[in-house]
């Protein structure tokens, strides 16, 4: 028998449904479990302990009423870098440490709305940027399978918490990897939705053209769930797409005999792919051709230029959002003999170095002089890698590549050299820039034990598809 | 090196970031670094190649432009660094900014 914190979402919601336990002793362990773990992990900056209690106390009232909803009572964590109502949220950078939204994003909303209980707040690459979690504010995040190792990012937080069973579920933010990719090194499961399923309201904006907002879970059944409840079209945000939400809970558990999957070449011919990782990758392969897919490689040419593409674009949006933390309407200000003195001396001490180099790097690349070399190119290549998944998808219905070409590495080893960092983005980033739904789903580990995810990328608004490939991988 | 330590001071004071002369120099060497590896996209002919800003295809979201009350006020005010009889407490725009 598991202990309740180790339980799924699906498995929570038939116990509580059926009074096996009460949300309160569910809430209660995932607590206990994150007081016993925090200190070595770090994987949360905030924990509400007493409002998550209380809430748990509410959700139990709205089941004994026969009120609930599919996330009603369920303890889920969010990271710092979404905005949650009265429970502060830091982005993981200073200039925020003090910032306690007056709104809930609304994808948070949604479920909080339904008696979804907040346990607090994950770690993150402070606004996103990041793919190890080491450019926190609130210290590193450690890989619960082996502690000497990243978690991965941005959202390394929310996967190492998922992982480790300090909560049901999270809620995370991915622009170009930080849900799959840390997912991946966590060995859980992480879902980029395509850009305009959620809504992007509240959370913190860092590339505004990629930015989504997904769940990270123990289970691919978990994710269409999650996803049930919180996509769909907002008047706040005005990407937000008009289709219609469908059932992805149904949907996931559908056959995929005679679905036709590509094998993209480029991302398999990568250099410094690792050995381990391609081995599993190909057996999930085998797997899906022994479940009856058609399997057939294909070809997206402008691969290898996703990550200065996405090392332009996402920099250039970045350094105009953050024009807002600038220590004037909230957050933490640092005293200046002028104005200007006072937004330089708090951005300079309310950012982390990444965000400094990256806003330096988008004020540069949108400089008079340099926007048609960097930008302007780079919003053109853009459309070459779009246009690659467009015609791969009037082939195939769903693609499959790795999540991350390595397994965790060490902390502090990608330390001092950036692009290198950078290039850790190289198979997940090409999604985003198109802006396809693309999940990642644990499919074991390496001989030193660290996990390995497998990526599976749709077409736009092809979430089904995904979800129901996804959920045949090794589980 | 792709950025100078001159053109970085002036992008640092563009983007409102104080930095102290270390950090001046790091940045230009790791910023140098990026910026090279950004060439790579010269390989690529994107003559006639229109420009992606974004991926949705929505056009012109518009919503009618309705007044409605701010419920949050107490909490948005409780989240300013510096107050005064309810106003928020900002340096002067014009004073000593001759330089800029």
């Amino acid at each position: 028998m598991k202990n309740l914190n180790e339980l799924t979402i699906k498995e929570a919601g038939e116990g509580l449904k059926k009074k096996k336990f009460t949300s309160v002793e569910l809430t209660q362990a995932c607590l206990d479990r994150i007081k016993a773990r925090n200190k070595e992990i770090n994987a949360f900056i905030t924990v509400c302990e007493e409002s998550a209690l209380e809430e748990a106390k509410i959700a139990d009232g709205l089941i004994h009423q026969g009120k609930a909803g599919p996330l009603t009572g369920i303890p889920f964590a969010v990271k710092d870098a979404i905005c949650t109502a009265e429970v502060r949220s830091t982005a993981s950078a200073k200039i925020l440490d003090n910032y306690i939204p007056p709104f809930d994003a609304t994808v948070i909303g949604k479920i909080r709305s339904q008696g979804g209980v907040l346990l607090g707040k994950n770690n993150c690459d402070a606004f996103g940027h990041g793919a190890s979690n080491e450019n926190s504010m609130y210290g590193p995040v450690r890989n619960p399978h082996d502690l000497s190792k990243v978690a991965g990012g941005s959202s390394g937080g929310s996967a190492a918490a998922v992982a480790d069973n300090m909560c049901i579920y999270a809620i995370a933010e991915d622009t170009g990897g930080s849900i799959r990719q840390p997912a991946s090194f966590c060995g859980v499961t992480g879902f980029r939705p395509s850009y305009g399923r959620n809504s992007r309201y509240g959370i913190m904006p860092m590339g505004s053209s990629l930015d989504t907002v997904g769940p990270i879970t123990k289970t691919v059944y978990d994710s269409a769930l999650v996803m049930e409840q919180i996509a769909g079209n907002d008047r706040l945000d005005a990407t937000t797409v008009n289709d219609p939400v469908p059932s992805y809970s149904e949907e996931v558990e559908g056959k995929i005999k005679g679905m036709r999957i590509g094998i993209p070449k480029e991302y398999f011919e990568l250099e410094g792919l690792d050995e381990e990782v391609r081995k599993i990758t190909e057996q999930q392969i085998a797997k899906l051709k022994k479940l009856g897919c058609k399997i057939e490689e294909v070809s997206l040419p402008h691969t290898k230029y996703a990550i200065a593409v996405y090392y332009i674009i996402v920099p250039s949006e970045d350094s105009s959002n953050l024009g807002r933390m600038d220590g004037i309407r909230y957050g933490v200000r640092q005293k200046g003999k002028d104005l200007y003195d006072l937004y330089a001396s708090s951005r300079a001490t309310g950012f982390p170095e990444e965000v400094k180099r990256r806003i330096l790097i988008g004020t540069y690349a949108l400089s008079a002089g340099y926007y048609d070399a960097y930008y302007k190119k780079a919003q053109t290549v853009r459309t070459l890698i779009k246009k690659d998944f467009e015609n791969v998808f009037k082939k195939v219905d769903a693609l499959i590549t790795p999540t991350s070409p390595f397994p965790a590495f060490g902390i502090d080893e990608k330390k001092d050299n950036p692009l290198a960092l950078y290039m850790a983005d190289v198979m997940v980033s090409p999604a985003s820039i198109a802006g396809m739904p693309a999940l990642s789903v644990n499919c074991g580990k390496t001989a030193a034990g660290l996990p390995v995810g497998v990526q599976i990328i749709g077409p736009r608004l092809g979430e089904e598809a995904v979800l129901k490939i996804g959920d045949k991988l090794y589980s | 090196m792709s950025i100078s330590i001159e053109e970085l001071k002036k992008i640092a004071q563009l983007a409102r970031i104080k930095l102290a002369p270390d950090e001046e120099k790091r940045y230009a060497e790791t910023i140098s670094v990026v910026l090279d590896y950004m060439k790579i996209l010269n390989e690529v002919d994107t003559s006639g190649v229109e420009q992606t800003s974004q991926v949705t295809g929505l056009e012109d979201v518009v919503r009618a432009d309705e007044s409605r009350d701010c419920k949050i006020i107490k909490e948005l005010l409780a989240q300013m660094p510096q107050m005064e009889n309810n106003e928020l407490v900002v340096p002067g725009v014009f004073e000593n900014q001759a330089d800029l």
